[in-house]
């Protein structure tokens, strides 16, 4: 993975000296808490409902097991012991005391972390495929790219007060595990003319209260003029973007008020201008010392067949039953993608604690090449886990109870923090994801389901992005009165959509027995070996309208 | 309010008029971009120093064919939140070649000042109080840079590879 050098290193201890320096000003009132929010903003420091909360950066959600063992000391000293890993691929702590957060910044930057542009109106932490440089078929390791845009983007003089946040995601390949179509900027790695890796462009993709598919206007466009591409874009934006109403000052609006052809044709008249300025060029020597840090680890040469991992399965069901739901198939021979679910029933989705952290960060240490990532799903990836491996693995996990086998299945969700914690938030979602978990409790069921992705909002901002859910719900307050809105058919993948509303509301007590009627009648109407979603694009919304609302 | 210009307290023998008020004989002025507009002819005859003011919303293109009238142009921030005044900066020195004064006026923040910098300001309106230290402090919190712009640093991707 990426290292810092001596100039990232000194960027980011400058950063902190910089955000001491702000919380001082602050304290003793030469700001006001107004000109202050920016600035904290800027550094990851939300006011939420009952106390600060800090969102620190994992760059497209890679970490060491050395930065992982510090997130875990972080929680246990400034938290109350443990973090929540968010759909930034992210990790935030609810419960910091602002005068403690230069210290965390100083043991944030000792393992090369930082909270730098991890909220704001700046381009923030980029996201990317947890299963970079180990799935098979992919064009270029997107982590190459992403970080190239984290480095390009940081303390960005041009672009760092624009009309609303602004989020990239980049993929290797065409199976989009990153949810590019659903960013500001998604980009997918493509085979450009000469072979040499290239890039698809989509712009204006989004959820919050308008949900919006992005456009693909850049294509195949190639590395050296990668910078120059996104900096037209993000100029055009930065100039047009609306900036009198909050709601609508996201690029989706302007993509979507200028169409996506104008948008097209002014970006590319931009980036006329900024190509014959030259210097935002990408040096190739850059390309080569950042791809360096991603060159593949030193497998051992094995077979791809593991008979110690088959007789493990066949001796020890639980087992068997973790491998099926949360091992994915890896490029190399003998080696496997190990998913550690952060969705255990009756728990808070993507929290771990200080103790569990330090356990999956020993386990990276000794089975994946010293590796995790984030997803932003908000479950942990060992990218490069052997087979032989795998058994030895989920015991270690199952001990500190990381062994939930239900990775994509129906008790895997997606939910944002809710009225629990966010100050934005109209309905709690926590609660509910943990009644639906609680009612599909049994494995057997679960895995008769299949595939089934619920993803749970407490407010139209969509942080738990209930839009491209198989089944998205919406929390709303109706007098207040917690109501959840159902909508069926949304994908965040390469198929991408954005879900169709149900119907009517329902209450918190009424929420479960609705998604097991949804539920039922899929089971019903399904054809054989056909996903939630494949069943929903055959059948449309109607059949489960009718037996979700027929009681009613 | 004081001026900084190239890093230190500078007069300002500028003077802002509106769009209604007479303009001063032989002075410095600064006038709207609608008001340069309206009354070229009179202000190319007036034997004396010449800036425009670009609002938010007003960008460069708008005064692009006319920049080798003004020795000044002054971008107004309405709010410190409001960043189009950036990439007025950044066209004005990059794509226009401009190389008179940009100005930055209304709200700016101390921790925007080094950023305006690199977009190509060269003068800032700063509130009553400024301290110079608090400028070139604010100038200095970062020793490198990634992106290039205008200001011809050079940045950590050059620097690494011996640029």
């Amino acid at each position: 993975m990426y290292r810092y050098d001596e100039f990232d290193h000194t960027l980011v201890k400058e950063r902190v000296t910089q955000f001491r320096g702000q919380v001082e000003r602050r304290l003793a009132g030469d700001i006001t808490e107004d000109q202050f929010k920016p600035l904290r903003l800027m550094n990851g420091v939300y006011l939420q409902l009952h106390a600060y909360m800090l969102r620190v950066a994992v760059p497209y959600g890679t970490l060491s097991g050395k930065q992982m063992h510090m997130l875990a000391d972080i929680a246990t000293k400034y938290d109350k012991g443990y973090g929540h890993f968010t759909t930034r691929q992210n990790i935030q702590y609810n419960w910091p005391a602002l005068s403690d957060i230069p210290a965390i910044l100083d043991d944030l930057a000792s393992v090369e972390m930082h909270a730098i542009q991890t909220s704001g109106n700046c381009i923030r932490n980029v996201t990317s495929d947890q299963y970079a440089g180990a799935a098979a078929g992919e064009v270029d390791d997107p982590r190459i790219w992403s970080e190239i845009i984290r480095q390009w983007s940081t303390f960005h003089p041009e672009f760092t007060f624009l009309p609303r946040k602004f989020k990239f995601a980049v993929c290797g390949m065409n199976e989009d595990r990153a949810a590019i179509r659903f960013h500001d900027i998604g980009i997918e790695v493509v085979k450009g003319k000469d072979g040499a890796p290239a890039f698809d462009i989509y712009v204006g993709g989004g959820q919050g209260r308008t949900p919006m598919i992005g456009h693909l206007i850049g294509e195949a466009v190639p590395a050296v003029d990668l910078i120059a591409y996104l900096e037209s874009i993000m100029r055009v934006y930065n100039m047009n973007g609306r900036r009198d109403n909050l709601y609508k000052a996201r690029i989706k609006i302007l993509v979507h008020a200028l169409g996506a052809e104008e948008m097209k044709r002014q970006v590319e008249e931009e980036f006329v201008h900024v190509k014959e300025k030259g210097v935002v060029n990408l040096p190739e020597e850059e390309i080569a010392r950042i791809r360096a840090y991603f060159a593949p680890p030193a497998y051992e040469a094995l077979p791809d067949e593991s008979s110690a991992l088959n007789e493990a399965m066949a001796d020890n069901k639980k087992f068997a039953d973790w491998v099926k739901t949360n091992v994915a198939e890896h490029k190399a021979d003998g080696y496997a993608i190990a998913n550690i679910s952060l969705k255990p029933v009756g728990g808070v989705a993507g929290d771990a604690s200080d103790d569990q952290m330090h356990v999956m960060a020993d386990l990276a240490t000794q089975y994946s090449f010293d590796e995790l990532r984030v997803t932003h799903e908000q479950n942990i990836v060992l990218a490069h886990v052997k087979k032989d491996d795998l058994f030895a693995l989920w015991q270690g996990l199952e001990k500190a109870a990381l062994g939930t086998p239900n990775l994509a299945l129906i008790t895997d969700h997606i939910v944002c923090p809710g009225l629990d914690y966010c100050a934005l938030a109209n309905a709690r979602s926590i609660p509910i994801s943990q009644e639906i978990a609680e009612r599909f409790n049994d494995l057997d069921r679960q895995h008769n389901i299949g595939e089934l992705k619920v993803k749970i909002s407490g407010c139209i901002n969509a942080c738990g992005h209930h839009h491209v859910g198989h089944i998205g719900i919406l929390g709303v307050d109706k007098k207040g009165t917690e109501f959840y809105q159902i909508s069926l058919g949304g994908s965040a993948d390469e198929n991408a959509s954005v879900g169709d509303i149900l119907g009517p509301a329902f209450t918190e007590d009424e929420i479960a027995d609705a998604i097991e009627t949804i539920v039922e009648t899929y089971i019903k109407i399904r054809q054989e070996g056909e996903r939630f979603i494949e069943t929903y694009r055959r059948v449309g919304k109607e059949p489960f309208k009718e037996t979700l609302y027929a009681t009613h | 309010m004081p001026l900084i210009k190239n890093g230190e307290f500078a007069d300002d023998n500028w003077i802002l008029v509106g769009d209604e008020d007479e303009l001063p004989a032989d002075t410095p002025v600064i006038v709207s971009a609608a008001r340069w507009q309206a009354e070229r002819e009179t202000l190319l005859g007036r034997n004396a120093p010449l800036g425009v003011k670009l609002e938010a919303g007003e960008a460069p293109e708008l005064i692009a064919d006319d920049l080798d009238r003004f020795q000044l142009v002054a971008v107004n921030f309405p709010a410190f939140k409001d960043g189009r005044g950036f990439s007025y900066a950044s066209l004005l020195r990059d794509r226009y070649g401009f190389d008179g004064e940009v100005r930055a006026v209304g709200e700016v923040l101390r921790d925007q000042w080094s950023l305006m910098v690199r977009c190509g300001f060269d003068a800032f309106d700063v509130a009553d109080g400024t301290k110079i230290d608090a400028f070139k402090e604010a100038l200095g919190e970062f020793s490198h840079v990634y992106q290039a712009t205008g200001d011809g640093k050079k940045t950590v991707w050059q620097l690494r590879h011996g640029g």
